[in-house]
C-alpha cells in the first residue's frame, strides 16, 4: 500500500515542478501543524516539570489547594477502564467479526457490515448520555448486586452500589470500541484468502477449526492491529467517560468506586485551573497524548500490512 | 462353515485402517462437537454487540422525539425553570464551525492527499504515517492544542474560530489519508493516456485524477465531516458554550455536543430531554452525512459505467 504508484515519468517543465512544490507544501503544512501542536503542547507542560521534577506523574495525592498534583489515580484509572472495556471488547468483537464475515448469510453481510460502521460514527457523547440516564441504574440494580454475590469474595466489588463508577465506565468504552473493533477485525478476516479456507475445508477440517487456524491466525496481524487501535481510542475517550465514571480523585480498590481518568480529570479541572495546576494538566495531556502517539503508532504498522483499500474504510478507521 | 482364509492373516494394513477408522469416528464427534460450540459462541457474540448498538439507537430516538417541536429547533436556549426554549444557538455555532473547518481542512487535505498519492520517499512516507497516528490521537488533546493555539494568543477569547481550528485539525488527517486512497486507485492506464496527450501535470490531475477519483473524494470528506460535527471535548475547551444567539465566529458559541454533555448531568428533567433531544439532532447529521456519502459513491460510480 505504501508502494509508489505506477508512473511514466517525463520530463517536468517549470510549471508542473511548481505545481508539484505547491501540493507539497500543503503536505508539508499538516506536518508543520502537527509539529506545532505537540511542540506546544510540551512548552506549556514545561513548568509543572520544572516546578514539581518529575515524580508527580506516579504521585498518589491530588489536592491542587495543597500543592499536591499526583496523577498516578488517574494514570490507573485510565488503565482499568481500558482493561475493562478490552477485555469484553476483544472477544466479543473477533466473533462478531467471524460472524460478520463468514457466519450470516451472503446477503445480509454487506447492510450488517454498513450498519457497524455507522455505529462507530455515533458521536461519543451520546454513549455518555445514553450511559449515564439508561445503563447506570440497570448496572445498579441488578449487575452489581450480582456480581458482589457472586464475586464478592475477590475484594473488587466493596462498598455501595452506585451505578457509575470504573465499571460502568469500562462496560460504556466497550460499548464504544466495539464497532471500531469490529469493523476493522472483519475487514482482515475477510482478506484471508478463499482458496485457503477451502484447501482447509478440503483436507476434512471442521468450520471452527477453518476459522481458528486459517482464518484468525492468517489475519492475527491485523487483529491485532485492531485491537491496538480501539485500545487506543479507550485510552482516549474524554467526554463519555467524564459523564459515567462518578469523578473521584482517589486510588480505589473496587470496580464499583467512582474515579478518573486523565482525560476525564483535564475536561473537568481545565475551567477552574491556573497557575501551577494549568500547567500540569498540559503535562497529563502531554502523557495522554504521547501514549496516544505510541498507541496509534503501534498498530498502523500492524494493520498497514493489511489491505484497506477503500476511501470508506480509511475514514472510519 | 469354512474359515475366512483371511480372517487368520494379520494383514497390517487392514488393521491400521480399522484404527484409524475407530479413532476417526471418536475424533470427528469430537470436533464437530467443538466446532458446534465454537461458531455458537460466534453467534452469541454477535447478539451481545448488537443488543447494547440498537439500545443506543432506539433510546435516543423514543426519547429524543419528545423534544422536538418548532420551538426546540428556532429558539435560543432559555434559563432554566422558564418553559420553552430551544437549540437554535446550538445549531448555528455546530453549522458554522463545521462549516470553517470544512472549509479550510478540504482544500489543504485533498492537495495534501494528490500529493502523497503521486510521491514515494521519505517526506510522503513520514506525512502518510503522521496522518495514519493523528487520526487516533486523543480529541482532548487537540482541544487543549486549540486553547493554547488560539484562545490563549487571543487575551483568553474563546471563540468558535479555535473550536474550528480543533475539528478542522481532527478533520484534515482523515481527508488526506481517505483522498489519497481514492487518488490512488485511480487507473494508471487513464493517467499515462493524458500524458501521451502531453498534459500537464496540474491538468491531469484536473482533468483526470479528480474527476475519476470524485466518488471515493466526497466519501472520505463527508465521512470527516461526520467525526468532525460529533467531537465534544475538544470544544469543551475552545468555544466555551453561549446560551445567546451568535453567528460570530470570533465570540463564544454553543454546539450541539456541548449541549448534550452539559445538560446530561443536570438535575432537572426537562434538561436531560433537551439533552435527548440534541443528541437525537445530533445523529440525524451524522447519519445523513455517513449515508449520504455511501449513496452519492454509489450513485457516482453507477454514472460512469
Amino acid at each position: 500500500m505504501a508502494m509508489a504508484p505506477r508512473t511514466l515519468r517525463r520530463r517536468l517543465v517549470p510549471a508542473d515542478r511548481t505545481y508539484k512544490v505547491a501540493l507539497g507544501i500543503l503536505a508539508a503544512a499538516f506536518g508543520a501543524v502537527t509539529a506545532w501542536f505537540v511542540v506546544s503542547l510540551a512548552i506549556q507542560a514545561r513548568p509543572a516539570f520544572s516546578k514539581l521534577g518529575f515524580s508527580f506523574i506516579v504521585g498518589k495525592t491530588w489536592s491542587p489547594a495543597f500543592g499536591q498534583y499526583g496523577l498516578l489515580p488517574f494514570i490507573l484509572g485510565t488503565l482499568e477502564t481500558t482493561a475493562i472495556a478490552m477485555v469484553l471488547a476483544i472477544p466479543i468483537g473477533l466473533g462478531t467479526a467471524i460472524a460478520l464475515a463468514y457466519l450470516v448469510p451472503r446477503k445480509v453481510r454487506p447492510p450488517l457490515s454498513t450498519a457497524v460502521e455507522l455505529l462507530a460514527a455515533i458521536p461519543s457523547v451520546v454513549y455518555g448520555l445514553w450511559g449515564l440516564i439508561v445503563v447506570a441504574p440497570i448496572v445498579r440494580d441488578r449487575l452489581e448486586p450480582f456480581l458482589t454475590a457472586a464475586f464478592g469474595w475477590t475484594g473488587l466489588f466493596n462498598g455501595p452500589n452506585e451505578g457509575v463508577g470504573l465499571l460502568l465506565a469500562g462496560i460504556i468504552l466497550f460499548i464504544m470500541v466495539l464497532p471500531t473493533m469490529t469493523a476493522i477485525s472483519r475487514d482482515v478476516i475477510a482478506a484471508v484468502p478463499e482458496d485457503q479456507v477451502e484447501a482447509a475445508l478440503a483436507l476434512g477440517a471442521t468450520r471452527s477449526q477453518t476459522l481458528r487456524r486459517v482464518v484468525v491466525r492468517g489475519s492475527s496481524k491485523g487483529i491485532l492491529g485492531a485491537a491496538t487501535l480501539a485500545t487506543g481510542r479507550a485510552l482516549g475517550e474524554t467526554v463519555a467517560v467524564a459523564l459515567v465514571i462518578g469523578n473521584s480523585n482517589y486510588i480505589v480498590h473496587s470496580v464499583k468506586s467512582g474515579s478518573a481518568t486523565i482525560a476525564s480529570l483535564i475536561v473537568n479541572q481545565f475551567g477552574e485551573a491556573s497557575g501551577t495546576e494549568l500547567s500540569v494538566l498540559f503535562a497529563a495531556a502531554l502523557v495522554l497524548l504521547v501514549i496516544g502517539i505510541v498507541v496509534n503508532a503501534l498498530a498502523r504498522v500492524l494493520v498497514r500490512s493489511t489491505s484497506r483499500s477503500s476511501a470508506a474504510s480509511v475514514a472510519v478507521a | 462353515m469354512t474359515a475366512d482364509p483371511f480372517e487368520a492373516m494379520v494383514d497390517p494394513m487392514v488393521a491400521r485402517r480399522q484404527l484409524v477408522q475407530s479413532t476417526a469416528t471418536a475424533t470427528l464427534k469430537r470436533r464437530l462437537l467443538a466446532s458446534r460450540i465454537q461458531v455458537g459462541l460466534c453467534w452469541a457474540f454477535l447478539a451481545i454487540a448488537i443488543v447494547p448498538l440498537l439500545g443506543v439507537l432506539i433510546y435516543v430516538i423514543i426519547k429524543g422525539l419528545p423534544a422536538w417541536n418548532a420551538d426546540f429547533f428556532t429558539q435560543v436556549t432559555v434559563p432554566e425553570g422558564i418553559e420553552g426554549g430551544g437549540v437554535w444557538n446550538a445549531i448555528v455555532g455546530t453549522l458554522v464551525i463545521g462549516g470553517i473547518a470544512t472549509a479550510v481542512s478540504v482544500p489543504l487535505g485533498l492537495g495534501a492527499g494528490l500529493f502523497l498519492s503521486g510521491s514515494g520517499g521519505r517526506f510522503a512516507y513520514g506525512t502518510r504515517f503522521t496522518a495514519d497516528v493523528m487520526t487516533g490521537v486523543p480529541s482532548i488533546t487537540i482541544g487543549i492544542f486549540g486553547y493554547i493555539a488560539i484562545v490563549r494568543n487571543d487575551g483568553e477569547q474563546y471563540s468558535g474560530i479555535a473550536g474550528a481550528f480543533a475539528i478542522g485539525l481532527i478533520m484534515l488527517p482523515v481527508i488526506i489519508r481517505a483522498s489519497e486512497t481514492a487518488f490512488r486507485n485511480v487507473d494508471p492506464d487513464l493517467r499515462e493516456a493524458g500524458l501521451a496527450l502531453g498534459a500537464r501535470e496540474a491538468t491531469l490531475d484536473r482533468r483526470i485524477t479528480l474527476p475519476t477519483a470524485l466518488p471515493g473524494v466526497i466519501t472520505g470528506v463527508l465521512l470527516a465531516i461526520a467525526r468532525g460535527i460529533g467531537e465534544t471535548a475538544p470544544l469543551l475547551l475552545t468555544i466555551f458554550g453561549n446560551q445567546y444567539l451568535q453567528w460570530n465566529p470570533t465570540k463564544p458559541m454553543d454546539a450541539l455536543p456541548l449541549v448534550i454533555y452539559n445538560d446530561s448531568s443536570q438535575p432537572s428533567a426537562e434538561l436531560v430531554q433537551v439533552a435527548w433531544g440534541a443528541a437525537l439532532l445530533l445523529m440525524v447529521f451524522v447519519f445523513t452525512l455517513n449515508i449520504g456519502s455511501r449513496l452519492t459513491a454509489a450513485f457516482l460510480a453507477r454514472e460512469r459505467t
